[in-house]
This record gives C-alpha cells, structure tokens and sequence, in this order.
C-alpha cells in the first residue's frame, strides 16, 4: 500500500526544484511526442527553449516577443494569484481579457478620428472597468447565491468569445475594410495606439504596468494585512470567520482583482500587439496563466519567471510551427504538460510517500 | 500487587524493557521500562512532551523504537505497524480524533475494521457495545455534526470491537461528563475484570487515583518510577509528574455590586447544521470581576451558544446587550473592537491555523489595529514583540514567534491561545473548554490567567465540562443539558449532591 504523509515543514530547495522538474520532464516527454509526430526532438526543444534566446537569426524577432507575450501572461497571472490564495477560483480570465480589450476598443473606436491626450488613459480605464465587469457576474452570483465560481467564470469565456464575434463582424467592423471581419487597426490611430516605448524592443506600456505590478503584489501579499486576510482565508475559513471579516467583501475584491488586471491585459494587447479587435483575437492567455500562477508558485517573483519562461514556448512554439511543421496543437499539449508535471511534482513536494508491504 | 508482579511472571502481558527514542536529537524515551500486568489498569503520566505519547505510539506500532525490545503474552513484541499492534491484541483510542468527518458514525466504525463483516451483524453488536458500556452515539450522525465527546465515543467502540487485550486509552474522559465517566470506569473495570488491560492516559489525577492499580510517572522522557495512586494523594502524584509545587488558583474574590457587562437572552434557536442544538430558554448575565461558568457535556449546545456570542451565527431573535449597547448585529470584529475576546473549543482551523506562524495567528485577532498602520500594512515588529510577549508570559514552549502553530502541542498552542487573548486586556473574555486535552501545569497557567483577568475587573464566561474546573474558579455556574441553560448559582452555594442532577436538566431548588 502506497501512504501519503504531508510533510511538516516544506522545504523551500524541494519547492523551488518542483517547477524546475516539470520543466525538465516535459522536455523529455514532450520530446518523446515530437519524435513520433515526425520531428527530430533535439532540434525541436531546441528551438522552443534556445533559439528565441540565442540565435541569431530568431532571436531580434523573439526576444520582443517574449516580452509582448510575457506581458499578458504576468499581469493575468498576478491577478489570479490573489484569489488562488483564497481558494477563490476565477477560471474565466480569457473572457475577462476579451471584454477588456472589447470595451476599451469600442470606446477609443467610437471616438475615432478625435485625437486627444484624454482618450488613452480612458480606454485604458474603460478595459479595466470591462474585465471587471465580466468578473463581477461570478462574485455577485456567489456571494448573493453560493453559485460557484469556477464553471460561471468559465461559462462566461464562451459568451465572451461570442459576443467578440459579434464586435468584429458588426458593431466594430472597419467601415474602411471592405467587408473583412475585425476592428480598425488601433496602432493607426494615435491617440490609442499602444505603441513601443523603445523601437524593436516589444516593450510597451502593458510590460513596464506588469513589472509594476509585480512589486504592488508583493508588497501587498507580504507587508499589507489585505494579503494576510487573502492567505487566512485560503487557508482557514472557520478561522477567518472568527477573524470577524466579512468573507463576501474579499471574494468581491479577489474577483474584480483578477478580472481588472485581465481586462488590463486585453486593452494593452488589442491596442498595441494585436492592433485590433478580431475573431481570433484571443489566444488563449487567460488560460495558460493558470499554468503561469501555479508554476511560479502564486509568488509575483515567481509568476515574473514562469510568465517569461512560457512566453518563451509560445514565441519558440510558434518557431517550430513554421520552421519544422509541428501542429500548434502539439505546442498547447507542451504548456499543458507542464501544469500537469507540476501538480504531480508537487505531491512529492508536499507529501512523504511511504510503501508499505502488505 | 505491584510486588506481586516480579515474582509472577506469568501475570505480566505487556513488558517494555529500555526504549530509547530520539527525535532530531531530543530524547522523547530514555531507557523507560515499564511492564502492565494482565487485568491491570495502568496509569501512564507525565505533562505533555514528557514521552507518553511516544511510548504508546511504540507500543501501538506507529513508532520503532531506536533500541529496546518489547514483550507481548510471552512472546517478542516488534509492531511494524498499528495493524501488527491490533492483530497482537492492542488497541487503542486516540486523544486526536482519527474519524473522517463526511461520513456516518456507522460508516467510520466499519472503515476502522481490518477484517470484512457482516453490516448487519456489526450494527448489531456496535448497539450492544454501545449500551453495555454507555457509549450512546447516533449511529447515522455525520462525524463532522457530532461534538468532541460524542465523536471519542466512536473511537472507543470502534476499539472495543477488535477485542483488544490491551486497549491504550489516550485521555479518555476529557470529554465526559461525571455520570459518564463513572460509566466509562464501570466499562473499564468491567473489561479490566473480563482479563483485558488498558493502558490509561490522563492528566486527571483523582480519577487515576480512583480507577488505576499502578501509575508510571513519566518526566521529560524519563521513567520517574512506578506508584500506587491509591496510597497517594493526587498532589503529589502531580508534583512528581512536573517536578516542582503546583498553585491553586482561587476563585475572584466575590465584591461589592459590579456593573453588569453582557445579558444575554434568548427563547429559542434552531441549529443552522443538520445535527445541531436547539438552544431554549437561556437567559444569563455575566458582571465586572466576575467569572460565570457554564458547565454540561460538550455537545449540549455549548458550540451554538458560543457562535451566538462570538457573533460568528448572527440571530436576530435573540437579545445580547454589551454594556447596555445591543449587539445582536455585529460581527466578531465589531464585538472585539468593544471589547470583547474569544477564545473558542477548536484550536487548529479555528481560534489558530496550524499552517500560519505564530506572528501571523496573533493578527487574527488585532480589533485595535495595534500591528497595523493607518494604511493597513503589517508592523512586523510590533507583532513579532507582542507574540514574543505571549510566547514568554504563558510560558508556551516553542521555538519562536516565527514558528507554525501545527508545530506546537495542543497545551501550548492553547496558552498562546488564552495568552493571545487576554493580552487584548478585554472587558469581557469568553472561553470555551480552555484545558481540554492540556497538561496539569498548562492547565493550572490558563486557569490562573483566567482568574487574573478577572480579578483585574474584565468579566470572564467560562464554559467547561471540567466540573473541577468549574467549581474552583467560577464565582457562578449554569449547566447546559440539551440547549436548556440551568439558573446560574452562586458556586458556594452548590451542594456536590445536586450537581448530578443540575446537569441532567433539573434546574436549581428541583427535586429528583
């Protein structure tokens, strides 16, 4: 008989080496698949891990993108983290990047052509306001209902994907595109464009706001008692109900936390990167930076690293995808691995595993 | 008949010979021996981190000793596991509950058998055992509803029905009431008569007086030796057990007309789980220096009455006044900011979160903000010297503020507790089993802050199924049967002969 004992004290080396195991192993069981999709898995991992990086020939392409990407990823991340802490489970921060980059758009496109220094802090508020507005719908269905969280956020990333259709090919479709589904091109309009703070760096606001943000939640997770209240009640219910706080009040924050900073997210992107509002506008961020707040350990150090280090399998991903001809499937089932290799780590990490014959 | 017992080989079943157990470098066994004859009631004491736990744990199997050798009905004796120990013929009930909490009562005791049964056969001889031995529990209750005392008696039914030759009780009657207890000994007696031993943990030195034959004296890990508690006092056996003069606390000396600091009355109120206590009829007030005691088994609504006052269960149909101000509305953290402290039953995931440091534990309860700026960000050094503060005025031992409170003993972690509270200098300290499962000298600490707040004029409410307890230090009492509070009565009033029935419901002044 196999035992699971949980370990008394979490040695902190053991919880480090746990990301950096499922690292390693989905390397090699990625390489594995890779192999039997046709691909030589040295030259693949290769380019996913090292050539963004190093060569010469990809890497003044993808290292601005690690950051375009890494950028999304981070500030979703963050945002989850806070109510991951409290065991409260926002599973929608896709739908809430979508309504953020919708509601900013739609109001910087309804002003268009005007040109005025007021319109980018707008929209840029106006986004927030949107993701918040997504995730609001959870929190006040669980505090009002107890009705979970977690399938309505995620519920809602479908009728976000739905109502993003409806933006690209009706009330925001380009005038001027001849017809084509999709907004237009925010980065043609200068008073909301997102452009690059330094030319060919990929660095734009939305990287200098998730680097600020990364000090903000450390500050608040380990100095201020609103992360104290968040750990407390993830990690006792009971005891932070005889703390005498209010849990609704901290679910409402914990959900419009994350749903603002996903929404902060979409208009960074549909404003800068992505340019404009379209069907496939999405990838997928709000998803993969679940993977990012567990791999990083729901630390905002942490999440800076596992945000960069997934950045990089999608800039490399997309490298294999036109370089060796692998399916862009087979890089999502990469990242999913991932997530997969670090829970199953983490059971070593948490737990003492004692046989037993018997 | 402990002389007889090296002479009588025959009439020994269980011999520890020299257990020596290291953990990390601390001794927790040096060199103890001990041996329990056949049909003995054995006492094991000694404070907590004296070495019990880890001898029984040696004897149950959960342990291997470093070196010693063991002996079981003539035989080598090594348990690799607690399922060697029960196929051996011992068994043993847990002071910590190891009961999964969404399933029946039934459905536990079946889990905890190593043999397949008949269902229908087991129900029927867990009903037998159940009335023979006073053990009444509700057979189809989930574990999670049932209070403290009812969930050990499922732990002690499940053991009886392995049979066990020696039955290891780890504080047994901590959580029963007079009656029962008398019941339980009657078991003990019954099945100690009936050839089987037991192995008999407890801090309540009257009762080891009373039912044990022999006592070994365990201190710091070492064997003090072997007595006879009915030739000694039980003074003295507890002195021999913490090794220095233990204090009395008094009662709070009972003054002039105090003002009154909270009433609290209420008609009725349902239970918000499934297998709650209604509460009826339950009117008290509680004054200035004064320290009302609200005795009855644990289970008797104890834990609903507590909610209602902490503000954790807000019920506008009952009238509490603080101070003359209604507080019937606010939540803890309100009640706290007025004044108020608690310090409920549940130490781990309630009143303390074994994961969290104790720093972090005393910024659960911080009404007055002391360890917070105006903008909310942690005094880190405010809390770590206030918890330092704690951790040395009650004595907790630790190794820090900086320590996890699942690192701590039941005892310590309930003086840091108690300590955490008082320490808020209240005006009014409520408390709900504060010694169970805590060692004498730990138990004697929190008892003595008790009265000390008392006497430095906060009023206390004091709810306790420790009878001693109760009628050492409380100036009042009331007993609590089924949600029904009996009339409070001055403590010196009580006769002994009328606790009995005060407790089984009658109110004061009734006759039987």
């Amino acid at each position: 008989m196999i035992q699971l004992i949980p370990r008394e004290n979490v040695s902190p080396v053991l919880s480090l080496l746990g990301p950096l195991f499922s690292i390693g192993f989905t390397m090699l069981i990625g390489g594995i698949l890779f192999y039997f999709l046709g691909v030589d898995p040295f030259a693949a991992i290769k380019m996913i891990f090292w050539d963004p990086l190093m060569s010469e020939t990809f890497s003044t392409y993808s290292i601005p993108q690690i950051f375009i990407k890494g950028a999304p990823l981070i500030l979703i991340a963050l945002g989850l983290s806070v109510g991951f802490k409290a065991n409260i489970w926002n599973i929608g921060a896709e739908g809430q990047y979508i309504m953020g980059a919708i509601f900013g758009a739609s109001f910087a496109l309804s002003l268009y052509p005007l040109e005025s220094a007021f319109i980018f802090p707008l929209m840029v508020f106006i986004g927030i306001a949107g993701g918040c507005l997504w995730s609001l719908i959870p929190a006040i269905l669980k505090i009002r209902f107890n009705v979970n969280e977690i399938l309505v956020s995620l519920m809602l990333v479908y009728v976000a994907e739905q109502i993003l259709a409806l933006a690209s090919l009706g009330f925001l479709r380009n005038p001027d595109g001849a017809g084509f589904p999709g907004s237009r091109n925010l980065s043609q309009y200068p008073s909301a464009s997102n452009s690059e703070l330094i030319l060919g760096t990929g660095i734009h606001l939305g990287v200098v706001l998730s680097l600020f943000m990364i000090v903000f939640f450390y500050i608040l997770f380990f100095r201020h008692s609103l992360g104290f209240k968040i750990k407390l009640l993830g990690s006792s219910p009971k005891a932070y109900s005889f703390s005498g706080q209010n849990p609704n009040k901290l679910i409402f924050i914990c959900l419009t936390l994350s749903g603002g900073l996903a929404g902060l997210a979409g208009i960074m992107e549909v404003a800068g990167p992505a340019g404009q509002i379209n069907i496939d506008f999405n990838v997928g961020y709000g998803f993969t930076a679940i993977i990012v707040a567990f791999l990083g350990r729901l630390n905002p150090i942490g999440i800076l690293f596992a945000g960069l280090v997934m950045a990089l399998t999608y800039v490399g991903g997309e490298l294999t995808q036109f370089m060796l001809n692998l399916p862009a499937a087979a890089i999502q089932l990469f990242q999913g691995m991932l997530l997969f290799f670090l829970l199953s780590f983490d059971l070593f990490v948490y737990y003492k595993i004692r046989l037993r014959g018997n | 008949m402990m002389n007889d017992l090296s002479s009588q080989s025959e009439n020994i079943l269980l011999q520890c010979s020299a257990i020596n157990k290291e953990f990390s470098g601390v001794k927790a066994n040096s060199n103890v021996s001990i041996t329990v004859g056949k049909s003995q009631i054995h006492a094991l004491l000694g404070e907590n981190g004296a070495g019990k736990s880890t001898l029984v744990k040696i004897i149950y199997g959960l342990l291997q000793p470093d070196s010693g050798t063991m002996r079981f009905s003539d035989a080598e004796y090594a348990p690799k596991s607690p399922k060697d120990a029960r196929e051996l013929g011992v068994g043993m009930v847990f002071q910590h509950f190891s009961l999964f909490e969404p399933l029946s009562a039934f459905d536990n005791i079946l889990l905890g058998l190593d043999k397949n049964i008949d269902v229908k056969s087991l129900r029927e001889e867990v009903k037998t055992l159940s009335e023979s031995y006073g053990l009444e529990v509700n057979l189809s209750s989930y574990i999670g509803d049932l209070s403290a005392g009812e969930r050990q008696r499922v732990e002690i039914i499940r053991a009886l029905l392995q049979k066990p030759k020696l039955l290891i009780m780890d504080e047994p009657t901590s959580v029963l009431t007079p009656f029962e207890c008398e019941k339980l000994f009657k078991t003990l007696k019954k099945l100690a008569s009936e050839g089987t031993s037991i192995l008999y943990i407890s801090h309540k030195l009257k009762e080891i007086s009373f039912l044990c034959d022999t006592a070994s004296v365990l201190r710091k890990g070492e064997l003090i030796g072997e007595y006879d508690p009915k030739k000694m006092t039980a003074k003295a056996l507890g002195e021999l057990m913490v090794g220095q003069t233990l204090s009395q606390p008094k009662r709070p000396s009972a003054t002039k007309k105090k003002n009154r600091v909270l009433s609290v009355s209420m008609a009725e109120v349902k239970p918000d789980t499934q297998f709650g206590v209604t509460l009826k009829n339950i009117n008290f007030d509680v004054h200035q220096s004064e320290i009302l005691g609200l005795g009855g088994v644990a289970g008797n609504g104890q834990e609903e009455l507590m909610q209602l006052i902490t503000g954790e269960r807000i019920d506008r149909s009952i009238d509490i006044k603080y101070l003359d101000s209604n507080i019937q509305l606010l939540n803890p953290h309100k009640r706290r900011e007025l004044g108020m402290a608690f310090a409920p039953e549940e130490r781990l995931g309630h009143s303390a979160v074994g994961s969290l440091s104790l720093s972090e534990n005393s910024l659960i309860t911080d009404p007055k903000k002391r360890f917070q700026t105006n903008l909310g960000f942690i005094d880190f050094d405010e809390l770590r010297n206030y918890t330092e503060s704690v951790i040395e005025k009650f004595n907790v031992k630790t190794t820090g503020a900086q320590a996890v409170a699942s690192s701590l003993s039941g005892g310590n972690l309930q003086k840091f507790v108690v300590g955490r509270e008082v320490g808020q200098r209240p005006s009014l300290l409520v408390v709900n089993q504060p010694t169970w499962g805590v060692d004498a000298l730990s138990a004697a600490n929190i008892r003595e802050a008790i009265v000390e707040i008392a006497n430095s004029g906060a009023a206390v409410i004091l709810i306790s199924q420790d009878l001693d307890e109760l009628l050492e230090i409380s100036n009042k009492v009331a007993f609590l049967t089924n949600g029904l509070l009996s009339i409070p009565t001055e403590t010196k009033n009580i006769k002994s002969s009328e606790i009995g029935a005060l407790m089984g419901g009658l109110r004061a002044g009734e006759t039987i």
